[in-house]
């Protein structure tokens, strides 16, 4: 299935070729987890701060339990602020 | 110590000035800056004041942590009665300017009644001249600064000036200092420019004295390294700058985009901090040259871009192809999102021309997007535009609508009325997105709740600086709250107003705050000033503050009916992203907000509470 992921700020190197302002479509099996697909571009795990599904923040401890389902967006960024 | 004790006030009608000891008393209750220099003017000034006549007042405010060695301790902040709004305002700006008006010898400066002809005022230490301002008057903010500094022979000098916008009393002028930072919001650089005041000089060669110096270093060193050791004020924000949001907020669903008719921009990569630190196409360079930083900051979350000398805006301007203030976050949702525009190169233009005339680039943004929607909706047509062609996305309408703001010309004299007065006068006030006649920065209420009630109970109208919820309910500081949920959010936003209202009075910057808490803050202004400075004392200030300037505007003659919501956001649900099918939850979380502010469900503080604060 295809799943998209958006690597923001200090993340952006580790997205893998082909990749075109910090977004890259890929295929994944389909029971891969947010942790899992993270892992497999060795995001480093300290790294990932802010992780958004869809717009939707998943804790920590979630990320190694959700599934991406087809079509699902997954954007992440190390600790950052603004204002 | 920490505060000079010294006012200087200056009477613009008379043209003379005079010293006078600070109230040391007040500045035991509201601690400096915005605090202290609030409780002045709503001392001195009518609340049903003209905010453009000579009966209101001017302040520029230190305070106690400005000019010391305090991370961020260069902070002041312009007080007044807002144009824009008719409310009390407080505009705070970074800089050297602060710094350098500490040094020389001053806790505050006043400005009252209005000069006969247009005047700059320097004060250099005690020495403090008005001067005839003849040759720089109807000149740019950038002018004025290289006039003056090539005038008195020193470089050395901190400029805070208007633009033409404040000269021609754009209601959303700033004061600029140092070129490019600002008192950005609420229209302070019209009252400037009413009376008749085109810039103050300032040059110190004093120092600021503290408490307890052993004290003082101690509390300083810690805090700064724990801005050091924290991600995002260590890395984050000096490497992406507060622009790093633009992501962030669009896949979050909290974005306004096109006057908010939309919560996300499909343009917001284009116009990110990732964008601006890429090579560009045309000449393989980023817009994005360094970072900068304010008078003692350790963090430099500021952004200094180049545009693309072959752009449109400037290929036939050499005079721009400078390296200057870059797009801040606010600014570029603002000339951005909000007009559907993803011409990174032009927004950059435009934000210079901003800082070079003095626009405050969040209320000129909106009101352009407001402006959008009336034309793309048929209300207006080319013959009010003067011919601009005003679609949402147009950079070159954009470009159009600055270039005539400042100079109030054409349909630029519609436009810096802002949006409420603007959309009033096409018959179409609910397009206006404002909250007490100012426009709303850069996230959807519908995506975050809780910045619903902070534009809602905003005293200087809509604003997210006020109660930066974001912090918490999107970017998990301190702890993450979940943005689509109403419950818990009247606290939340009471408590990010009462100790902003303290940090906005200490001479730091609010976005210490990132990794800072009040037990960080306490030891250092404890170490400057007199008067045991616990975090509990700092949030006593802080809610005392909140409602002085509470009870200004109820007597400005705002009611509960004014801590509302544009009706877009209150009916029309979003329609994309996690907020989609939501509206902004406001009834759900006002009367909560009443009830722990101690206030009654007409939003006016009890007698109780105002005992209990000694207000
Ligand atoms: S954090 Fe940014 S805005 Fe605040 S003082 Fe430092 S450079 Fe200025």
């Amino acid at each position: 299935m295809q799943v998209t992921l958006k690597l923001f700020a200090s993340l952006s190197p580790c997205l893998p070729p082909g990749a075109v302002r910090n977004k890259v479509d890929l295929e994944v099996d389909s029971n891969t987890t947010i942790l899992g697909l993270l892992d497999s571009h060795h995001v480093p795990r300290e790294k990932c701060h802010l992780v958004l599904l869809n717009g939707v923040f998943h804790a920590p401890e979630e990320r190694d339990k959700v599934a991406l389902k087809e079509g699902d967006v997954l954007a992440v960024w190390p600790p950052v602020a603004g204002g | 110590m920490g505060w000079t004790g010294k006012v200087l006030r200056i009477d613009l009608s008379n043209g003379t000035s005079k010293s006078e000891p600070l109230n040391m008393e007040w500045a035991d209750k509201y601690l400096g800056q915005r605090g202290l220099a609030s409780k002045y003017l709503v001392e001195e000034v009518d609340p049903k004041a003209d905010p453009l006549g000579p009966e209101n007042k001017l302040i520029m405010a230190t305070g106690p942590l400005t000019g010391t060695c305090a991370s961020t301790g260069g902070r002041y902040s312009v007080i007044t009665k807002g144009p824009l709004t008719g409310a009390i305002a407080c505009s705070n700006s970074g800089g050297y300017f602060g710094a350098e008006l500490k040094f020389a010898g001053w806790d505050m400066v006043i400005f009252e009644g209005q000069s006969p002809k247009p005047v700059y005022v320097t004060i250099f230490d005690d020495d403090v001249q008005l001067r005839d301002a003849s040759d720089i008057w109807g000149k740019s903010v950038w002018d004025a600064d290289k006039y003056i500094k090539s005038t008195h022979q020193d470089q050395m000098i901190h400029v805070a000036a208007i633009g033409v916008a404040g000269e021609n009393e754009v209601l959303y002028s700033c004061v600029v200092n140092d070129l490019h930072r600002a008192a950005g919001r609420s229209g302070v650089g019209a009252v400037m420019g009413n009376k008749n005041i085109k810039a103050v000089a300032v040059r110190g060669t004093g120092g600021v004295k503290v408490k307890d110096f052993k004290a003082f270093m101690d509390a300083t060193n810690a805090g700064k390294k724990v801005l050091k050791d924290n991600a995002v004020t260590g890395e984050g924000l000096p490497a992406y700058g507060t622009q790093v949001l633009m992501n962030v907020i669009n896949e979050a669903g909290a974005m306004p985009t096109r006057n908010g008719a939309d919560v996300q921009f499909e343009g917001a990569g284009d116009i990110s901090a990732e964008a601006m630190a890429e090579p560009r196409r045309t000449d393989g360079k980023p817009n994005l040259l360094t970072n900068q930083a304010c008078f003692g900051c350790t963090i430099a979350c500021g952004r200094i871009s180049k545009v693309d000398e072959t752009h449109f805006t400037i290929q036939n301007k050499p005079e721009y192809w400078h390296a200057s203030g870059g797009l801040e976050y606010e600014a570029a949702w603002a000339l951005g999102s909000a007009t559907g525009t993803n011409d990174l190169e032009a927004l950059t233009y435009v934000n210079f021309i901003c800082n070079e005339q003095g626009i405050d680039p969040i209320s000129f943004g909106a009101t352009v997007g407001a402006a959008m929607e009336l034309y793309e909706t048929g209300v207006i047509d080319d013959k009010v535009t003067g011919g601009i062609e005003l679609k949402f996305g147009s950079a070159e309408a954009l470009v159009q609508c600055v270039e005539l703001t400042g100079k109030a010309e054409g349909f630029g004299k519609e436009l810096g009325m802002g949006s409420k007065r603007l959309t009033e006068k096409y018959g179409k006030p609910e397009l206006s997105m404002t909250v007490k006649g100012q426009e709303f920065p850069a996230y959807d209420p519908r995506g975050i709740q809780g910045m619903g009630l902070t534009y809602a109970t905003s005293n200087r109208g809509a604003c997210h600086l006020r109660s930066y919820t974001v912090a918490s309910e999107i970017l998990g500081i301190p702890e993450k709250t979940d943005p689509l949920e109403t419950d818990g959010k009247a606290g939340l936003v009471k408590a990010f107003q009462d100790a902003t209202a303290a940090v906005d009075s200490s001479g730091l910057c609010v976005f210490t705050t990132f990794a800072w808490t009040l037990e960080d803050i306490a030891p250092q202004v404890d170490a400057a000033c007199e008067g045991n400075w616990s975090v509990d004392k700092l949030l006593e200030a802080g809610e005392r503050i909140w409602n002085m300037e509470r009870i200004f505007n109820n007597q400005a003659g705002f009611t509960a009916a004014d801590d509302n919501l544009p009706q877009r956001l209150l009916k029309d649900a979003a329609k994309t992203g996690p907020a989609e099918g939501l509206v902004a939850g406001l009834d759900k979380m006002l009367p909560e907000y009443y009830e722990l502010r101690g206030w009654t469900q007409e939003g006016v503080p009890t007698n109780e509470t105002l005992e209990r604060l000694a207000v």
